[in-house]
């Protein structure tokens, strides 16, 4: 295995992109078919940036697969508040990250298979690539009614999602990635992809729910290496190349040097929360006795820009309202760290009886 | 006459643009009567070049339209061919635009979130004067653009853009005797001003604008870290024989106190009206030293790292069984007293938000090992930046362990609405005497509380931090009072 890695190695060192190298179109028997060992997400987005900026495409195209442990993955100009419920996240320990390819979000766990083609710009083709995948799944299994439509994805039975789309495109170079859904757990979805918290408003990408399905669900007999088995026959077959399946660890920064600094901007807070575009929140904070507040807060790359809360005036004074939305501008959208720390401290001069504490709660609770 | 040294001063000299070979110029500068002299070669920004209307290439698939998602630049940005322009996106396809020219951003013809058409200009970039001839608008692929701008001089291939290669030639340099700072060893116009420099001996103008430098949209490749240039420090001054001193350029910067900064602002403000006073002392610890190594190992086996705080915090709240008005807190008309029921011992943590002060909930109620498990959590929730309202408030006795970053006496103040507070020095090996008159060798911490003058008098405070002392001293003693 160790002979293959460095095999491997000296095979993109012949291929990284040199001034040296000569143009000439992408010709057959130039492909090459990798799996990642790693189940982290964060490792395995940073190897799909790695290959895209370290591997020459003009040459040949590269077929990666992988699959994550439990993990949510927002599309790049998605808003992850309103695409998961990130209490629920953590406490289950799923990761959430954000790709660099646009599209909507997605729950990765070890049942599903994601595929990534690589190919210079010219070559992007995604419908090539799905019907490489539709025609796999029909060789390995005839049985099976699998299609892809034009969204892009793959249904099962005319109408069962079994396969996503989204993809990235660059000066030179592209990517096509989709997932393919084999044996994931569906119920872990529904419990996390769900909105952290009320009355946001967004212009970021929405997600569009369909109905699932899992492969095994209708060929219960296909094995995982069975389907990866089929897939590289039909990536060697459809694109015209001779490459065994080369297994990888994205995880030695010897063998791809720099990785790590791909994987600490990937799982930074300000890749995965900064990078949402503006939204607003606008919702009524529910107070005892029945009474209620209202609460208006601008988020701009994730830090809170503006805030506002309006309180009943017979309740506790505007003005210690205000000095409330004031120590909460310029921190992060979260209920943890900064923002419940300038609350906290805050509350140390309070003299309402708790109700000024009521309040902060509310606004916390409203706040990712 | 300072023949090799050149002072350049960066002035709007309009008529003067057209033409960028300008011959030596000769200016009388007031009374220094110092002949100047130089070449412009890259004058102050005004409005010199053409403006390109940069073009949304094809994307691919037959996609007609794309939505803006995030611009990377903004209006009066220097840009550099290759940095990156904005994000679009289409069908679920990201794509990251970048420049084909070199130059300064003058329009962007979308905002964020609006539709933008293939074919259609998305920037306004004003290039230099004489830059590129007249290319198509559709974007060539990368790769014939690559070929197109190299060189070939002496059999050694060197890449520069055409505007690069205008300026080598300008100034009679060979670009192989250049060393290119760009990606794969593309020649920057940097590049060939820094080579003058050297060469000349002129001293080169900082740029005239702040060289805004667009972020890439993924992280750079991984080639070897690229030298940024970075602005040039005037000299002036004759060269004399240690050199030339360098002028300091570094600026003031002012930023508003925000969020909890803010927050902070008024309650140490308000926590020094106050009236404090303290008291020290110097606790030996060379028992309780003794006692955690026995016990360190039985509370990692439960998975829980101990260190001295729990210790610290469990004495304290046997001595606040004693002297409750230590755990107490006044209003605002210091009117009323309220002896608080728990003990919530906050534990001031250093962060990277800084000093926050969660608390370990009713200390008076769990052991040593509670103790410490719940300061696991606590610190692992504090450096993930993760701590809740919660565990910040609600605390009623602090304890501060400042040693464990260095210092043995200090000054704390009282967080309100608390009366009291210590903070605890570094542990240090010091030499003492014993009962029989030995000098041996003693675990020293020192002890500073701060307590509230207008309710807690001086005798109360000493005789709690015996109490306290008394304890860590003898961990033995604390077995017989454990409730």
């Amino acid at each position: 295995m160790m002979s293959n890695v460095r095999r491997m190695v000296s095979l993109f060192k012949g291929v990284c992109r040199t001034r040296t190298c000569p143009v000439h179109t992408w010709t057959s028997g130039a492909g090459l078919v990798l799996q990642s060992r790693s189940t982290d997400v964060f490792q395995n987005l940073a190897l799909e940036d790695w290959i895209e900026a370290n591997v020459d495409l003009r040459q040949r195209g590269v077929l990666l697969l992988w699959r994550n442990r439990p993990a949510v993955v927002i599309g790049r100009h998605q808003n992850p508040w309103t695409e998961c419920d990130l209490q629920a996240a953590t406490k289950a320990g799923i990761h959430v990250a954000r790709r660099r390819s646009g599209g909507g979000t997605v729950f990765h766990d070890l049942g599903n298979l994601n595929l990534t083609f690589f190919t210079s710009k010219k070559n992007y083709d995604r419908r090539r690539n799905l019907k490489m995948i539709t025609d796999a799944l029909r060789r390995v299994r005839p049985e099976l009614d699998v299609q892809a439509t034009d969204r892009l994805d793959i249904v099962l039975n005319g109408h069962l999602k079994i396969s996503g789309t989204a993809s990235r495109l660059r000066r030179d170079s592209s990517y096509h990635h989709c997932t393919l859904l084999h044996s994931a757990d569906r119920s872990a979805l529904s419990a996390v992809l769900r909105p952290s918290t009320s009355g946001i408003h967004s212009n970021a990408t929405p997600s569009v729910p369909s109905p699932v399905a899992n492969l095994v669900d209708h060929a219960p007999t296909l094995q995982w290496e069975e389907l990866l088995e089929a897939l590289v026959d039909q990536y060697n077959e459809e694109f015209g190349c001779t490459s065994a399946l080369t297994s990888i660890d994205p995880s030695d920064e010897a063998s791809f040097p720099g990785i790590g600094l791909f994987v600490s901007e990937l799982s930074s807070w300000e890749w995965t929360f900064g990078k949402t575009p503006k939204f607003s929140v606008r919702t009524v904070l529910d107070l005892s006795e029945h009474r209620s507040a209202q609460l208006h807060l601008e988020v701009k790359n994730g830090l809170v820009a503006s805030c506002q809360v309006l309180v009943p005036p017979d309740w506790i004074p505007q003005s210690l309202a205000d000095q409330l939305s004031q120590v909460l501008v310029g921190e992060r959208f979260c209920r943890h760290g900064a923002a419940a720390a300038a609350v906290s401290t805050l509350l140390r001069l309070d003299g309402t009886g708790g109700r000024l504490e009521e309040l902060s709660k509310a606004v916390l609770r409203a706040m990712g | 006459m300072l023949t090799h040294q050149y002072h350049h001063r960066c002035f709007r000299v309009q008529n003067l643009r057209s033409d960028r070979t300008v011959p030596r110029l000769t200016v009388t500068l007031g009374r220094n009567l110092q002949t100047i002299g130089y070449r412009t070669l890259y004058t102050c920004t005004a409005n010199h070049g053409p403006i390109v209307q940069f073009k949304l290439s094809d994307i691919g698939e037959g996609i007609m339209e794309v939505t803006v998602k995030e611009w990377y630049v903004k209006e009066g940005d220097k840009v550099s061919q290759f940095d990156s322009i904005c994000e679009v996106q289409s069908d679920k396809a990201s794509v990251t635009i970048t420049s084909r020219y070199d130059g300064v951003i003058r329009k962007l013809y979308y905002d964020v979130d609006a539709t933008a058409l293939v074919g259609k200009p998305l920037v306004d970039i004003e290039t230099e004067a004489k830059l590129i001839q007249e290319e198509d608008v559709v974007e060539t692929p990368a790769m014939a653009r690559e070929e197109h701008t190299h060189q070939e001089i002496k059999g050694h291939k060197t890449q520069a853009t055409p505007a690069v290669r205008r300026l080598a030639m300008e100034n009679n340099i060979k670009l192989s005797e250049v060393v290119g700072s760009g990606k794969d060893g593309r020649i920057l116009k940097e590049d060939i001003l820094n080579f003058l420099s050297k060469q000349t001996g002129a001293i080169l103008p900082p740029a005239p604008f702040q060289d805004i430098r667009t972020p890439p949209t993924a992280p750079p490749p991984s080639a070897a870290p690229r030298p940024t240039s970075a602005a040039m420090v005037s000299r002036p001054g004759p060269a004399g024989p240690t050199g030339p001193r360098p002028v300091f350029t570094g600026k003031d910067r002012m930023e508003p106190l925000k969020g909890f900064h803010r927050a902070m602002v008024k309650t140490m403000t308000a926590a020094l009206q106050i009236p404090h006073f303290g008291y020290c002392d110097e606790v030996d610890l060379s028992q309780l030293v003794q006692l955690r190594s026995d016990l360190k190992s039985t509370s990692e086996g439960r998975g829980v790292k101990l260190s001295y705080m729990p210790f610290f915090i469990k004495a304290a709240s046997l001595g606040l069984l004693h002297f409750p008005i230590l755990n107490a807190s006044v209003d605002e008309g210091c009117q009323n007293i309220t002896y608080k029921a728990s003990h919530n011992v906050g534990v001031a943590m250093d962060t990277s938000q800084g000093l926050l002060v969660p608390n370990v909930k009713n200390v008076q109620l769990l052991s040593v090992f509670d103790i410490a498990q719940e300061l696991n959590r606590l610190q692992t929730l504090g450096a993930a930046g993760q701590l809740g309202a919660a565990d910040l408030s609600g605390g009623t006795f602090t304890l501060s362990n400042i040693g464990s970053i260095g210092g043995t006496y200090a000054k704390p103040v009282i967080l309100p609405p608390e009366v009291a507070i210590g903070a605890l020095g570094k542990i240090q090996v010091l030499p003492r005497f014993d009962p029989s008159g030995q000098v041996v060798r003693a675990h020293i911490m020192a002890v500073s509380w701060s307590a509230d003058h207008r309710i807690i008098d001086g005798a109360t405070m000493c005789r709690f931090s015996n109490l306290w002392k008394d304890y860590l001293e003898n961990p033995a003693r604390m077995v017989l009072d454990l409730k």
